[in-house]
């Protein structure tokens, strides 16, 4: 059955999603002739529009507001009256602004580096060069943090990194003559807080850059092997251009979520020691907006702290489809609506 | 470059992937591995390879052990059936790969991997990404791959398996062309007899590891040592039956119930001394004749050239090669002549031949 024919019935619905050619005489029309389409799309429509566009319009329209714990009930948050950019102002006036941003970079970047994604790949490559039943249990032990409840977690690396002589590490380092037997929470909290992350966040690209590369067929590998490589150039000019995708993937990701977590920095050091030593954007965005130690928890101030953040991951997510092109990488569909 | 595989053994746990393969391969020579797919012909050529380390024997190439030489030292070329273009590179990129992993100088490089595209035909194609090349031109840059680094060696596992007909007749002939023109030492793995046939000067047939049967093509075909070897080399294939052979009044005949027929002196006294043995008869060998074995006909099967049809005596099945315009149909009774002349007989206890070994 040909387009025209359909057409000439009339009622019969085109359920194509590409037929640009097709003029639809009203948006219902519109709207009936890609039923299938909509059919399969709205439930994602749904819950993207549900638990992402209406918050992030929620907390726009709060970050434009001054709505804090003294004025709530009172303020009327939602009448355009009541917003302004004083917020924003207010963030780029903060004289610990550098400090923050600073610290994420720092915490995102190097934990990235060494842990979610340096070390994911390097494990991942490893365990793949090796026995199968070795690289199992190798992997399967870096997933143990992440099976492991937070609160328990952060707890054990409180315990390690106690001063003496109740410290696990400070017990050895004062056997071998090392350190002031000072709380290491204290002395060098981001490493703490890049290991104790670093640790959890590694075994999520460990997983996808593993099955990444055991899915490359066998033919590519053997075929560099003879052409002459060894087993690292093989993995330089063969296993990651052929884990491109993989590797976008998890860096995307892992920016985007190590920007956004704050939780086991809030557990470990709650941002300290001293002042913000290692207080992130999103540590500072709870800290104002949802924490009650200030006693004044101020919403709209905090929301303009986290729409920023927002800004951030966006931009992030779009360098690295730019870097990666992204359009290269994704394949046509494979199956066509009729 | 000779090749020697002595007592070659593949383990992994309890499974053997090939058992004891005792083989040498001259220089310039082109061998084909030929078996059913699991016959260990892969593994074997991928512990030539390097790829695989043998779990006992050795691998000598020049009469040198390179056991434990790892295939980049090998200096070896090889083919993929699924040819193993890597998908991020350029035609001039994979074919200048093993050249690059040599450090050759970029122009140099340059040069070779052109003279090597131009001979297989694909030179203007040297831009593209492999995902928008043919199938055969993606086994042609396969090929030039193999060839850019001047292997000693040149390793074909299925090639042209993944090719249409048409194309993988023309690519046999190329291949075959190729590998005489340069003389370089080849193995070639296929499980279709046919193309073993056509191009190999050897032919290694395998079976569950084991090597069957190393020959000529025509000795496989016309002296074949097993049934296995009888069985699979040929097509269509061999007839086999069951038949019981005795002399009488210094004749020897071969007979099953419904068939009765007179077998050649030198190749009846073989069989006779078993008496109850398995009779092979090629299907070119019997004709539809008028005045001989009686029978009906079960299928006929057009194959342009000739029809191959299915003639039932009893229980016993016949294929035979029948002249088109005949007119056979099914259903029908026929009569058929056999030409013993070529006649093989087989121990049906251990399947070895009675007349060859």
């Amino acid at each position: 059955m040909s387009v025209s024919n359909r057409r000439e019935r009339g009622g019969v619905p085109s359920l194509s999603l590409r037929e640009p050619f097709e003029q639809p005489s009203s948006i219902g029309a519109w709207l009936h002739s890609r039923r299938a389409a909509w059919a399969f799309m709205s439930p994602a429509v749904l819950l993207i529009t549900l638990f992402f566009f209406i918050p992030v319009i929620v907390l726009l329209v709060l970050s434009l507001s001054d709505l804090k714990s003294a004025n709530f009930g009172t303020f009327q948050w939602w009448l355009p009256t009541n917003w302004s950019l004083d917020n924003y102002s207010k963030i780029i006036g903060d004289r610990f602004i550098s400090k923050f941003l600073g610290n994420t970079l720092f915490y995102v970047l190097t934990t990235l580096a060494i842990f979610n994604f340096g070390s994911a790949l390097l494990i991942a490559l490893i365990t793949t060069h090796i026995n199968r039943r070795a690289g199992f249990f190798f992997r399967l032990l870096w997933l143990l943090p992440r099976l492991t409840p937070s609160v328990v977690y952060i707890l054990m690396w409180r315990r390690i990194a106690a001063r003496a002589p109740h410290g696990i590490l400070n017990q050895f380092l004062t056997l071998a003559g090392l350190g002031g037997g000072d709380n290491l929470l204290q002395t060098m909290p981001w490493v703490f807080v890049i290991i104790v992350n670093g640790l959890i966040g590694a075994s999520f690209g460990l997983v996808i850059f593993t099955s990444a590369i055991e899915a490359i067929p066998r033919d590519y590998l053997t075929a560099s092997k003879v052409d002459g490589a060894s087993t690292l150039q093989t993995i330089r000019h063969v296993i990651v251009p052929m884990i491109r995708w993989p590797i976008l993937f998890v860096l995307t990701f892992q920016t985007l979520s190590l920007l956004t977590s704050f939780e086991q920095i809030l557990l470990l050091t709650g941002g300290g020691p001293g002042l913000f030593r290692t207080e992130v954007w999103a540590l500072r965005a709870y800290h104002l907006a949802l924490s009650t130690e200030s006693g004044n928890t101020q919403w709209g101030y905090g929301a303009a702290w986290a729409v920023i953040l927002v800004i951030i991951g966006v931009a992030a997510a779009t360098i690295y489809m730019r870097v990666f092109k992204f359009d290269e990488l994704v394949e046509e569909p494979k199956i066509d609506l009729i | 470059m000779k090749v020697e595989l002595e007592n070659l053994t593949k383990r992994w746990g309890k499974f053997v992937g090939a058992d004891g393969i005792n083989l040498a391969i001259g220089d310039g020579e082109f061998v084909a591995f030929l078996g059913p797919s699991g016959c260990g012909k892969t593994t074997t050529l991928l512990m030539v390879a390097g790829i695989y380390k043998p779990s006992e024997g050795t691998i000598r190439f020049d009469g040198k052990v390179v056991n434990t030489v790892s295939p980049k030292d090998r200096n070896i070329g090889m083919v993929f059936q699924s040819y193993a273009l890597y998908p991020h590179m350029t035609v001039y990129q994979n074919i200048s790969y093993p050249l690059k992993l040599r450090k050759m100088p970029k122009r140099e490089r340059r040069e070779r991997a052109q003279d090597v595209a131009d001979m297989m035909g694909i030179g203007d194609l040297m831009d593209r990404k492999p995902a928008m090349l043919s199938g055969g031109q993606q086994q042609r840059v396969a090929l030039g791959r193999s060839l850019v680094k001047e292997p000693q060696l040149l390793l074909f596992d299925e090639p042209l398996s993944n090719l249409d007909a048409r194309l993988r007749l023309s690519m046999r002939g190329e291949i075959k062309r190729l590998q005489m023109e340069l003389g370089i030492t080849s193995i070639y793995v296929t499980h279709d007899q046919v193309e073993a046939m056509t191009m190999a000067d050897r032919i290694a047939v395998m079976k569950d590891g084991k090597l069957e049967a190393y020959a000529k093509p025509d000795e496989l075909y016309d002296r074949p040592r097993t049934l296995f070897v009888a069985g699979f080399v040929g097509n269509p294939p061999m007839n086999f039956l069951k038949v019981e052979v005795t002399r009488e009044d210094g004749e020897y005949r071969a007979r099953a119930e419904g068939i009765d027929l007179l077998v050649p002196a030198e190749r009846g006294e073989k069989a006779v001394i078993k008496g109850e043995v398995i009779m092979g008869i090629r299907p070119e060998d019997v004709s539809i004749a008028d005045g001989g074995t009686q029978g009906e006909i079960y299928v006929v099967e057009p194959l342009g050239r000739d029809d191959l049809v299915d003639v039932r005596i009893g229980d016993i099945e016949i294929h035979v090669l029948a002249n088109p315009t005949l007119g056979t149909k099914m259903g029908e009774r026929t009569s058929l002549k056999f030409d013993t002349k070529e006649v093989q007989f087989f121990d049906p206890e251990t399947e070895q031949s009675l007349i060859w070994n």
